[in-house]
């Protein structure tokens, strides 16, 4: 049954007259026409799909319009502020962070997410925090560094300097 | 043809409607400059068919100089990740002496591409790269004579940079490439005889370039198969058996037909659900039932081996040399080993998609392919129309491996969308992929080895089932050898395989690889010598000399006889023309079996590295992606039914696998390059293996090494 969702997205409000079970990834993509956001398993394996929900990375394959009635949600199309890339698009771009390219927006989300939580991450402490994102043309090493560079540049990384 | 701005593809809209002669062809595309180029040989069967593509076949890419003095580049090869958007482009760039950003490449779109038989293989740098810049050199050739009636000044007082012409003696008298093509139709089929630039010449070439295509990439623009929408576009979901030997008894759609909004499409085999919502359609889907008949099957992950031995083609030799026989005579150890492969699927983070849109008798197809000219090939087959009515237009690849070599779904994308006259999308499930996936092979080798009293190998006697006959040359000096190889890997006939296989990132490679360097290591063990030293023993190809001390090097090898309790392994290969050393240091777990790899040393001889950067990039990537097959990926099935469905379990490499990663590229400027997208996977399963023998001193004879399968090898003894 079709209702009223209203959520703001890419920091502007929209309103959708849908089936609030539709699932988000499918949303996003079809009926919003932002196909940025990637699906890659279709069941939380992968993170391809990754957004942030109230500055949380959630996984779009896995929720519905249900779950975001109200709330915030970012996606790759909303990182950059103003024509301006956000420090972790410029921070893969310039560590060649990507190969194919496919699983960048569901690093890049689930990235973001990890340093509101933590603007100081150790090096571990980014792998444990990307586990769960997939690349299969292996560019994890670059992924790191370019989480390590976006870090330095948005002010944590107190832990080097000390 | 309009420009279609929604799509954000590069949709250069002057040349369609190609004839078929050169001439004809360039007073379609406009002014400029044009240099033709082939590369390879164009086979004998793409010029003479009827249905020939509509470009002219006598070669199969070109540059053109445009009147605005931006350079453009028309291949057929597409961009899978691999960076040859780039790597090209650096090419040209510095053949012609123009800044990077004006080269502009448009790739695998076959109505403005000369025919291209696919991108695989490592063979674009490798066979596309010396045409492509004698093509450039000539250009720039052209540019200088151009110049030097319109300065009045000889060829040889003239020197170019960046997009200009100057006088040497007075840089004021000079004129920009765009006005020498300004008003121009000049056309040449590169000879190759203008001489390239010399390392020491190249200002773009041998340089780290961040990639081209990633802005698009990290903005979420970059559009890959399934983010084409076209207005009124539907999405398939199919009706699929639930295993490849399973035949289809009964159906019930009078559920799913009932559905507002769902349109049911029956073809012959083909039973499809559309709705303008990928999510609908999936529902749809589940609402069909249907019956199958399976026939019972023996074949699974384990037995599969025995079957393929027993349903093995004849023998082709690869190579020989020598006598085995006389080298049996003269050892005074023998070794015989048989060496184990599973299935591994391709598994890309995008799976297979593609959009057609039949309109008429005209058709467009943005595929997710690594071979787009196939494409067009196919559909017009499957359509029953001509090729030249069918444009495939390549987006961005998500990954390819070789798995993008097979187009089934363009081909339903393209019967549905005849059937309704509408665009559809095809886009598989992750479960789709790991069922119509195109296989690594499993495979078996068999080796039979010796050591004659000096410690040295005196024959060696090599028989590859099923996993291809790539690699399976060993490079050692061995008096007496042979190199048989029963079965492709590619395909295999009815009853060999339960579902379809196929090439794999360095196909063959990679188990031809793992049980070589796995013999060599246990004879290096017999004799006593560490097993770096034992190679280079046996090597008199200085290339992989050169490569293993480069490797040695920077790992600081010291020697020891395996098994050390280091955890260090060594191998080495060729691929694709590039010689590869690797050194690993790992970790076992004894309790739970498990390996964890700190640390991958790899040192590779490609030739010239056309974007270093790049290349290194690629041997990181084959590294990762090489810890999977060699620790994780086998897949599991019972005869045509496939066990693994998702990343749950089938296991991919991750993060906290990541192993420090350090590599080394031989600098061989002034050789030609060779492929840099494979060979560097090659040796990961072989140096692994060796690796974990130094530490817990068991051999490892199955590829994936897991847990399980470490353990059991312990117990073993
Ligand atoms: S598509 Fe959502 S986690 Fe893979
Ligand atoms: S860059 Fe290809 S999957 Fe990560």
């Amino acid at each position: 049954m079709k209702e009223l969702i209203t959520f703001n997205l890419n920091r502007k409000p929209v309103e959708l007259n849908l089936d609030r079970d539709r699932i988000l990834l499918w949303v996003l993509r079809t009926d919003l026409g932002l196909t940025g956001t990637k699906y890659g398993c279709g069941e939380s394996y992968c993170g391809a799909c990754t957004v942030l929900v109230d500055d949380e990375a959630l996984r779009s394959c896995q929720i519905t319009l249900n779950d975001i009635q109200n709330r915030s949600v970012v996606t790759i199309e909303g990182l950059a502020n103003n024509g301006e890339l956000h420090p972790l698009q410029k921070a893969f771009m310039e560590n060649d962070a990507l190969q194919c390219g496919y699983c960048t927006p569901g690093m890049i989300m689930n990235a973001y997410a990890l340093l509101k939580k933590n603007p100081d991450p150790t090096e571990k402490q980014i792998m444990e925090g990307m586990e769960e994102n997939l690349c299969r043309c292996g560019a994890y090493k670059r992924i790191v560094e370019a989480i390590q560079a976006a870090a330095r540049v948005m002010g944590g990384f107190e832990h080097e300097k000390k | 043809m309009k420009k279609n701005n929604d799509l954000d593809l590069d949709f250069t809209d002057r040349l369609m409607d190609f004839q078929v002669s050169r001439r004809e062809f360039i007073k379609i595309a406009g002014g400029g400059i044009f240099i033709f180029m082939t590369i390879g040989d164009i086979p004998i069967w793409a010029q003479q068919r009827r249905d020939r593509p509509s470009l002219p076949t006598d070669f199969n890419a070109f540059l053109q100089i445009n009147e605005d003095g931006r350079v453009a580049c028309f291949t057929g090869k597409i961009e899978m990740g691999q960076g040859i958007v780039t790597s090209l482009a650096q090419m040209l760039a510095d053949e012609l002496d123009v800044a990077l950003d004006s080269v502009d490449m448009v790739m695998g779109d076959t109505d403005l591409c000369p025919w291209d038989m696919g991108t695989f293989g490592s063979m674009s740098t490798r066979f596309f790269g010396p045409p492509l810049r004698a093509a450039g050199a000539e250009g720039r050739q052209i540019l200088v004579e151009l110049a030097a009636e319109h300065l009045n000044r000889p060829v040889d007082q003239l020197l170019t940079e960046n997009g200009m012409v100057y006088d040497r003696s007075d840089r004021e008298k000079k004129v920009t490439y765009a006005q020498l093509a300004r008003g121009k139709k000049i056309s040449r089929h590169a000879s190759g005889k203008v001489p390239l630039k010399t390392p020491d010449q190249f200002k773009i070439m041998g340089d780290p370039i961040l990639r081209r295509d990633a802005l698009e990439k990290v903005t979420g623009r970059a559009k890959y198969a399934a983010d084409i929408q076209l207005p009124g576009m539907l999405y398939a979901r199919i009706l699929r058996p639930p295993s490849h030997d399973a035949k289809r008894i009964a159906v019930d759609l009078s559920e799913v037909q009932q559905i507002e909004g769902i349109q049911v499409i029956e073809d012959k085999d083909l039973i499809a659900v559309l709705h303008h919502s990928p999510d609908f359609a999936e529902k749809a889907l589940s609402k069909i039932k249907a019956s199958y008949d399976t026939p019972k099957s023996d074949l699974n992950e384990v037995t599969i081996f025995d079957h393929l031995l027993k349903v093995a083609p004849e023998g082709e030799l690869v190579a020989e040399n020598g006598d085995i026989q006389k080298g049996k005579k003269e050892a005074s150890m023998v070794f015989e080993q048989i060496y184990l492969d599973g299935y591994k699927a391709h598994a890309p983070i995008e799976p297979h998609g593609a959009v057609v849109n039949v309109e008429g008798d005209k058709v467009t197809i943005w595929p997710s392919s690594q071979t787009p000219f196939r494409v067009k090939d196919e559909v017009a087959e499957a359509l029953g129309i001509s090729s030249n009515n069918v444009r495939v237009i390549s987006p961005f690849l998500g990954g390819g491996f070789g798995g993008k070599t097979r187009n089934l779904q363009v081909i339903e994308a393209a019967r549905l969308s005849k059937l309704t006259g509408k665009p559809i999308q095809v886009a598989w499930t992750r479960q789709e992929e790991f069922f119509y996936d195109s296989f690594r092979p499993a495979a078996i080798v068999k080796i039979n080895s010796g050591l004659d009293k000096n410690g040295q190998t005196c024959f060696w006697d090599y028989h590859v089932f099923y996993a291809g006959e790539r690699g399976s040359q060993h490079f050692y000096s061995i008096p007496n050898s042979s190199t048989v190889y029963y079965g492709s890997g590619w395909g295999g006939g009815p009853g060999t395989h339960p579902f379809a296989t196929g090439a794999w990132r360095a196909p063959a490679n990679n188990t031809n690889t793992f049980a070589r360097e796995s013999q060599i290591d246990i004879m290096a063990a017999a004799a006593g010598v560490d097993p770096v030293e034992f190679r280079r023993q046996n090597l008199t190809d200085k290339k992989m000399r050169s490569v293993l001390e480069a490797a040695a090097d920077k790992f600081n090898w010291k020697p020891a006889t395996a098994p050390s309790k280091r955890g260090y392994g060594v191998a080495c290969g060729i691929d694709a023309g590039t010689s590869v050393a690797m050194m690993v240091e790992v970790d076992v777990d004894r309790e739970t079996g498990k390996v964890m790899v700190k640390r991958v040393v790899c040192a590779q001889d490609m030739g010239l590295a056309i974007n270093p950067q790049g290349a290194t990039i690629q041997m990181e990537g084959c590294i990762t992606m090489g810890l999977g097959y060699a620790l994780a990926e086998d897949l599991r099935f019972s005869g045509g039914q496939i066990h693994d469905h998702n990343f749950d379990t089938y296991e991919i490499p991750r993060f906290s696998w990541l192993p420090k990663i350090e590599t080394v590229i031989i600098d061989a400027k002034n050789e030609t390059p060779q492929g840099g997208g494979e060979p560097a996977i090659i040796t990961v399963g072989g140096a692994i293996a060796n690796a974990i023998y130094d530490a817990i001193g068991v051999r490892m004879f199955q590829l994936p090494m897991t847990p399980a399968r470490i353990k059991d090898s312990m117990a073993k003894g």
